[in-house]
């Protein structure tokens, strides 16, 4: 499934990260590796951005951006 | 004897305590400035100790060395090009994992010395992550150092390390590199060996990293190489796509995904060896302290609060030293006006210098203020909140949610607010945010909607004065839009922000932000408004000898004369009388004399010449004038109106009821307010936008993207008005 259908306290494993090359290695090289795991903390008050936590720290990104990112074992 | 110098490179990513450190290090010796070319805040300090001489340099914030803002290509040009002795990376000991990435790009790297050190380490301890320092230090042979920098230890620890390995001579290890899989490593080392067999004169990087960096498709590192052949292909780089293509094949993905992931495999590997997590899971404050703040519920209304409270202290506690200030300039214009005897020269001084700075530095305790709270909400790490918060609206526009706090302070000011949007870090998006701020109306302008709203429309004027600024937004909104899918196109910037820990802020790290800032706006503001208003004064009072309509002081002195035998012959009430009358008349004719000498000096010939671009949009000379005067700063505008209108700076009521006489109409006053809300920033505005684009090219489309929406806007109210049949 996609990172942006994942809910608020789920966590999932990264499968693989897609767009365009430039923001796919931007969001790699923050940590978003294929296999690490992700944890949606919340959604901002207007639906977007999310914040989520890997490798212990937090980031947020665009829904947009979030519909890039393929994962897995989400529970 | 000899004192050696030594230049100390501090990297790091953003939020890791890097300026911390580097404040203490270096104190208040520092300069701060721009890094040439670019608007990326240059931080250098110089200090003695221990017997050398130690330039420290604070690069900015970055993630990684990949070319992705300018922040990275400062940060890496300046290591690679620059050569500091040595590098300290200071890295967030309660986030090592993604630290260590830039970490192994630095030593990856290979030019220079690298130290790390693990900063925080107290906040670690919290957070129950223990590290064995020895064990990083032997599995990357660089030397660590443990760092709290907010309390001032292991700094000096620090610099003593970083000097001893300065010192060193020993060239930097070739072991102890990030270990890619097997095809990789291949490539690489192929690509290595076919780029030492090239033979090329001054290679400007070592050849390993070289190599690795085209596998990666380096834009920048493809640009050097081929600045060396001044031929549009390269040997090397013909190469370099062979195995990149072959890697692609192999991996089904673009090569510098598989390193990335094989650093960060790398990178987990020394983490597994050196970190151990205690498994106690326990309170995290600031989790806690953001489900409050980013709350669905209460996020905004909060938000809203604190924007709130920054105006209020800004505009409300910045009144009082602004009265003082006010008061201050007035003592010394009366005194100095006392002091020299009547000259073209005191009238520079005093009605050009004084006045016109004056008006500039008047300013100064709402920058303050303004700048104390802007830092505050950086260093506390609620600025990434509220990019949070209000990215989905901005994002509307096609701006960042970061464009919004710099909009906002708009409103205050533009200079401060245009300084602001360095807290950008696309330049799409700083650029755009910097020509539309203009258009949240500035405080300077509200005193001319007070005077016409207030004159035209007295009982509507809150609502009329509220739809300018409406007006403005919405405006701002457009062109916005308009700007992103013409000058300004390309994708959006991605949203990819990291939300740190809340800290406590540092007093120290706060006033030194505050400071550098306003000292900025001191000193370039300062230099543009005194020659902004020398040439103003200039064109407002020559021609010297004007030709008058008529002979003023032979008119004052006959009306005086003729009072003066009237008075001799009445009694005490009636001869009160007449000193009034007498008074009036006099005081009515100097106001006509001033009048007429404006009208008649170059400022007045100019304000005629352009009266035919100002006569569509219903404004006569006097207001072209008076808007001329605005481009020096805004707050001159009601002032050169009331001369121009009444014969007098000050009073507003003698303004209101000239305003009413003349032939000005409500319709006319509606199109000059418009034309005020939208038409070019002050100079110090300009200035502002010039320096921080770096390019004259910014600043001219924003006075002609400016001034041109203006007459557009006042032209179809002021004509349609009349169509519509309005007057």
């Amino acid at each position: 499934m996609l990172l942006k259908d994942m809910k608020k306290g789920q966590t999932g494993q990264i499968v693989r990260v897609g767009g365009h090359s430039a923001l796919r290695r931007r969001l790699v090289e923050m940590g978003l590796t294929s296999g690490s795991e992700i944890y949606v903390e919340k959604y901002a008050p207007l639906k977007d951005p999310i914040e989520l936590i890997i490798k212990g720290y937090h980031i947020s990104l665009r829904v947009d951006e979030a519909t890039q990112i393929t994962v897995d074992n989400v529970r | 004897m000899d004192q050696k110098n030594f230049t100390i490179a501090l990297a790091g990513n953003p939020n890791s305590g890097k300026t911390t450190i580097f404040n203490n290090l270096t104190g208040t010796r520092q300069k701060v400035g721009n890094w040439p070319g670019v608007t990326v805040e240059k931080k250098e300090g110089h200090i003695h100790k221990y017997g050398y001489d130690l330039k420290i340099v604070d690069l900015p914030g970055t993630y990684s060395l990949t070319p992705f803002s300018i922040e990275e290509i400062v940060s890496r040009n300046f290591i690679l090009e620059e050569r500091p002795d040595v590098v300290i990376d200071i890295i967030d000991s309660s986030n090592l994992e993604r630290s260590l990435y830039l970490a192994t790009q630095l030593r990856e790297l290979d030019c220079c010395k690298v130290i790390f050190a693990l900063n925080m380490r107290d906040l670690a301890h919290a957070r129950g992550i223990k590290i064995n320092a020895r064990k990083l230090s032997e599995l990357l042979d660089v030397p660590v150092v443990f760092t709290v920098g907010n309390k001032n230890e292991g700094v000096d620890a620090l610099l003593k390390k970083a000097i001893e390995v300065a010192e060193s001579d020993s060239e930097s290890p070739k072991k102890r590199k990030v270990k890619y899989s097997k095809d990789i490593a291949d490539s690489i080392l192929r690509l290595q060996n076919f780029i030492e067999n090239q033979q090329i004169e001054n290679l400007p990087y070592d050849s390993r990293w070289l190599a690795i960096k085209l596998i990666e498709d380096d834009e920048l590192v493809k640009k050097r190489i081929l600045q060396q052949t001044e031929s549009k292909t390269h040997p090397v780089l013909d190469e370099a796509q062979v195995y990149r293509r072959r890697l692609t094949a192999l991996f089904d993905d673009d090569p510098e995904i598989i390193m990335t992931d094989e650093r960060y495999g790398f990178i987990a590997g020394i983490i597994k060896e050196v970190v151990t997590t205690s498994t106690k899971q326990r309170v995290d404050i600031s989790r806690n302290i953001d489900l409050v703040l980013t709350n669905r519920f209460l996020g905004f209304p909060i938000f809203i609060f604190f924007i709130w409270a920054m105006f209020q202290l800004t505009f409300t506690l910045g009144a009082y030293p602004m009265d003082w200030i006010d008061s201050g300039v007035a003592w010394l214009s009366t005194s100095v006006d006392a002091m020299l005897p009547s000259s073209l020269f005191k009238d520079l001084l005093v009605n050009g210098i004084i006045a016109g700075v004056g008006s500039i530095i008047i300013f100064l305790p709402n920058i303050l203020i303004l700048f104390l709270c802007i830092a505050l909400f950086e260093d506390t790490g609620y600025m990434a909140r509220a990019a949070f918060l209000m990215d989905k609206i901005m994002h509307l526009i096609g701006l960042h949610g970061k464009s919004f706090i710099p909009m906002l302070m708009g409103f205050g000011c533009s200079v401060p607010a245009i300084m602001a949007t360095r807290t950008l870090e696309s330049e799409k998006d700083r650029i755009l945010t910097i020509l539309i701020t203009p258009f949240m109306s500035c405080s300077a302008r509200l005193p001319i909607y007070i005077v016409l709203a207030g004159t035209f429309f007295s009982a509507k004027a809150g609502t009329v004065i509220f739809s300018i600024y409406l007006t403005g937004i919405i405006f701002a909104v457009i062109t916005g839009r308009i700007f992103r899918s013409t000058l300004l196109t390309g994708a959006d910037a991605p949203f990819v922000m990291e939300l740190p820990p809340y800290r406590v802020p540092m007093v120290k790290s706060l006033l030194i932000h505050m400071w550098d800032r306003s000292k900025m706006f001191l000193k370039k503001m300062g230099g543009v408004i005194l020659i902004g208003s020398i040439v103003i004064w200039t064109l407002s009072s020559f021609p010297q000898n004007i030709r008058y309509s008529m002979d003023y002081d032979s008119e004052i002195s006959r009306i005086k004369a003729e009072f003066e035998t009237r008075i001799a012959a009445s009694n005490g009430s009636e001869s009160r009388v007449l000193e009034e009358k007498r008074d009036s008349a006099v005081s009515e004719l100097l106001k006509a004399q001033k009048a007429e000498k404006t009208e008649k000096s170059f400022m007045g010939h100019i304000g005629k010449a352009i009266t035919p671009v100002f006569s569509p949009i219903g404004i006569d000379w006097r207001g072209s004038v008076a808007l001329l005067t605005g481009f020096v700063a805004k707050e001159i505008v009601v002032s050169t109106l009331g001369v121009l209108y009444a014969g007098e700076k000050e009073d507003e009521d003698a303004l209101s009821k000239a305003l009413l006489s003349s032939n000005m109409t409500p319709l006319a006053a509606l199109a000059m307010m418009v034309f005020v809300l939208f038409y070019m920033p002050c100079i110090a505005a300009i200035a502002a936008i010039k320096r921080e684009t770096n390019s004259i090219k910014w600043a001219l489309v924003s006075i002609a993207h400016t001034t041109s929406v203006a007459w557009f806007m006042a032209f179809v109210i002021y004509q349609g008005g009349k169509i519509i049949g309005f007057n």
